[in-house]
């Protein structure tokens, strides 16, 4: 009788790195990666030779020589003698202001238009698939320029406030200005400034840090904070004895008074535009190009948005909800206890590939002139210098790096909203 | 004691709802004024549509078609009494005098009908995928034939060009057939690969000017910088569209293999692309692309928007299709294994099918959002409408338009979104065959 043994070890053979599937996809990496590294050579050979044809080989020195252009809408202190980095820092936090700001607004909008969108009124269900549909299906870019045009051409220039019987008025009790100049709005100032902390001295990168900025925000958390202690306490209190102390003034005392005693110390109070000469002087002026192109982006995204919610809540089934009640919650604690939590995790993912979307399309800020990075970087610098690879690569690595961050910290909350399965 | 209690024998006859509950009061009652606050929002939008309404009618509808340029726009607009400024009426003139341009820019004009044929016959040759029911089968020659006819049609010029191009791939298939019967099918494809790729480097060019010269055939050519309007948009968000379906596909598939090399690779491209705007992609076409090209190549502009808009397309539609193919369950890949199909089998037969049915909301919301990006092209300096728009206020007759023309691109490209939209829907109907 025989028995089976090991098969005769096969010796090596070359076509085994083909038809052997221990060995192929070894062989068709090794593959794939010389053909990427041929073509990737190719590319950076092209690349040097085009240079070295044309003379100017890669060299980031021009960022240390002075811009010599404006940039009317900032956040820090600059003039056209500061360098192309300086533009180029304050055209990045331009873009992260007016990203920000899309961002929330458009979530607001979103959530409300979503929401609105599920009601059971015909007509307000109606006006607001209208809105979605509307734009949705329209460019972006082509809501900026109209938005823009809007602004331009229907609000009234700021001559048509002067006089003994003005064609337009300020509202909200002479504090607010919209011209086709841009919106004034009122300031806030401090008559007791604690004053600013001066950080790099008078590199590029300076910037100015105000500390009663720094004041107001730590009084804000430390309140937030105080506050969240008193809520698990209430909690703890109502799962030992089951009845839930009243704590919402208390809560909002402790955020509030501190923060109230924190002002008054500072001496706030508001300055306000005012027609002077041809223009508005004081309060804070929020040009047309930004109103324009936060608006735009904002109604844009929150079409997308609306439709995110909108999909997010139809995806929690009735069952949940008549579950709930059957358990005897109340409305309220249906919302933030069973529904919310569940319809968070359908939403977040996709929220956050709308805030990256926003983020990438307030690069058209140069179709309106609002100096984005895009704008200052991309735009201006690139063409005084004529260093065009080093400031497209640049630019792209500034949005990657945008975008990385801003998913990996959606990432993250997307995690902690996760429901634990098994 | 007396039985009182008292039985109906017979069934009362049905009576009608209350009047407030039935009919279009009922309806009212039930979908409007259900509660204070209901009845606050559909005031409320009541007062908008109503204030949306009276002001955008009465420019709608303002006796301007005839108008030659704005002043006598507005004057047409005093004659008939309404408010000549802004708000008004609109200036239809503009359109009836400038439509043709936002159709086509600077094409000329006795050459319209191409890109109009070409336009035509994509809607033959999309029949046979779209409608793939109600068309005959044999049509779908027409479709593989159809990606050389349309640059052919649009950009003009000697016709052997396009027919090599399509030679090469007849002599990779012939080639692969041949091979792949003596010989094993790897070697097949390598060796038709490796024909195909001769053929269009070395032989099609001497082939092509021969040929030329012996039966000079072909259509006037028409130069890049003359495209523009609707038809740019068109072009190039049909050339994205169709390249990156399955350049997309094979990037999904390379991102989902588990050879780790080929799905890094995959990775880092769909990242790097989605994490940055397209405008700096456009950047790179307009100064960047001929610095990556060997010395003295300088293709055209449209070309090098055309790939990275294409480039562009597929990291998002890589995307959509791995989620569609993550969002099929494990048993189908089980089940192909266990029929014994090799890799290429089970994703034509078992996987892609059933993934890309998955796919469709994202494959079209894709497309939608390339052909609605088409227009930050205008950024680059080409004319697609909304440069043309620029181009339009320059001239001096039409000085001071902006709502007309963004009011009509706007209604356009709504036009084709929605629709796109809508078809998908329809798509999504008619493949369902799953039992949810």
């Amino acid at each position: 009788m025989t028995t089976l043994s090991d098969p005769p070890k096969e010796q090596f053979r070359l076509s085994m790195l083909l038809y052997d599937t221990r060995y192929r996809s070894g062989t068709i990496q090794v593959i794939a990666l010389i053909g990427f590294m041929l073509l990737a050579a190719w590319l950076i050979n092209n690349t040097a030779q085009n240079l070295a044809e044309l003379g100017k080989p890669i060299d980031f020195g021009f960022f240390s020589e002075p811009a010599s252009y404006d940039i009317n809408q900032r956040l820090l202190d600059y003039d056209s003698r500061d360098t192309h980095l300086r533009a180029a820092l304050i055209g990045l936090l331009n873009t992260l202001v007016v990203a920000v700001l899309g961002c929330a607004t458009a979530t607001v909008i979103g959530v409300v238009v979503g929401v609105l969108r599920l009601s059971h009124n015909w007509i307000v269900g109606r006006l607001m698939t209208v809105y979605v549909e509307m734009f949705r299906n329209v460019p972006v870019l082509l809501w900026i320029v109209f938005i823009m045009a809007i602004l331009i051409e229907t609000l009234p220039a700021p001559s048509a406030f002067r006089g003994e019987d003005p064609a337009a008025s300020m509202l909200l009790s002479d504090s607010v200005a919209f011209t086709n100049r841009g919106v004034y709005i009122p300031e806030p100032l401090f008559s007791r400034s604690l004053g600013d902390i001066h950080l790099l001295g008078e590199a590029s990168l300076r910037f100015d840090v105000s500390v009663n900025l720094i004041a107001i925000l730590a009084v804000l958390i430390g309140g937030i904070w105080v506050s969240n202690i008193i809520k698990r306490r209430a909690d703890r209190i109502q799962e030992s004895t089951g009845v839930r102390p009243t704590t919402w003034y208390l809560r909002l005392g402790v955020i509030l008074v501190p923060l109230a005693i924190l002002l008054a110390a500072l001496g706030v109070h508001f300055g306000y535009p005012a027609l002077k000469g041809f223009n508005f002087q004081g309060g804070t002026h929020l040009r047309n190009s930004l109103i324009a192109l936060w608006l735009a982006l904002s109604l844009y995204t929150a079409a997308f948005i609306a439709e995110i919610v909108r999909a997010g809540i139809m995806a929690i089934s009735k069952g949940q909800t008549e579950a709930a009640s059957a358990l005897g919650l109340r409305q309220n604690r249906i919302m933030s206890l069973v529904i919310l939590p569940q319809a968070l995790r359908v939403i977040v993912p996709p929220l956050i590939s709308q805030y990256l979307n926003l983020t990438k399309n307030s690069s058209l800020a140069i179709a309106v002139g609002y100096m984005d990075i895009t704008g200052t970087l991309g735009g201006i610098t690139m063409n005084q210098t004529g260093r065009e690879l080093e400031c497209v690569l640049l630019l792209m690595l500034v949005y990657l790096v945008i975008s990385l961050s801003i998913s990996a910290v959606m990432n993250w909350y997307n995690e902690s909203v996760k429901l634990k399965e098994r | 004691m007396s039985d009182v209690s008292f039985v109906r024998t017979e069934m009362l006859p049905e009576k009608a709802p209350p009047p407030t509950s039935a009919g279009a009061i009922g309806w009212a009652r039930e979908n409007l004024f259900s509660g204070w606050f209901n009845t606050l929002l559909t005031l409320a939008s009541l007062v908008v549509v109503y204030y949306v309404l009276s002001a955008i009618v009465p420019w709608i509808l303002s006796p301007t078609f005839s108008g030659t340029s704005l002043g006598q726009c507005r004057e047409m607009l005093a004659a008939a009494g309404q408010e000549s400024g802004h708000g008004g009426g609109a200036c239809w003139g503009v359109i009836r005098e400038r439509w043709i341009q936002l159709m086509f820019g600077f094409y000329p004009s006795e050459l319209y009908w191409r890109p109009i044929a070409a336009f035509v016959l994509l809607a033959v040759a999309l029949a046979p995928i779209l409608f793939s029911d109600k068309v005959p089968a044999k049509l779908i020659w027409f479709s593989a034939a159809y990606p050389f006819i349309f640059p052919w049609l649009l950009w003009g010029g000697a016709v052997w060009g396009p027919i090599s191009a399509a030679a090469g791939f007849v002599i990779a298939f012939v080639v692969y057939r041949i091979v792949s019967q003596s010989m094993s099918d790897l070697i097949g494809l390598v060796g038709g690969i490796l024909v195909a790729l001769i053929w269009w480097l070395v032989l099609s060019g001497i082939a092509v000017s021969a040929l030329d010269s012996i039966l000079p055939i072909g259509l006037e050519p028409v130069e890049s910088r003359k495209f523009g309007g609707f038809m740019l948009s068109i072009t190039i968000g049909i050339v994205a569209i169709a390249c990156s379906l399955p350049l997309g596909i094979v990037m999904a598939l390379g991102r989902q293999s588990d050879l780790m090399i080929v799905k890094y690779l995959c990775v880092g491209f769909i990242e790097f692309i989605r994490g940055v705007p397209l405008i700096t992609l456009l950047f790179v076409a307009s100064t960047l692309l001929n610095i990556f090209m060997p010395p003295g190549t300088n293709f055209d502009i449209i070309l090098r928007v055309l790939i990275m808009v294409t480039l562009f397309a597929t990291a998002y539609m890589a995307e959509v299709i791995r989620g569609g193919l993550a969002a099929l369950p494990k048993g189908q890949y089980e089940g192909a294994d266990s029929l014994g199909l090799d890799y290429w089998q089970a994703q034509r037969l078992i996987i892609m099918p059933q993934a890309l049915k998955i796919s469709i909301p994202g494959i079209v919301s894709t497309f939608i959002g390339v052909f609605k990006d088409t227009t930050l092209v205008s950024i680059i300096g080409l004319l697609d409408p909304l440069g043309l728009s620029n181009a339009i206020r320059a001239d001096a007759n039409w000085n001071g338009i902006v709502w007309e023309l963004y009011g009509f691109i706007a209604l356009l490209f709504f036009v084709f979104c929605f629709g796109m939209s809508r078809y998908s829907m329809y798509l999504e109907r008619k493949l369902q065959t799953g039992h949810r």
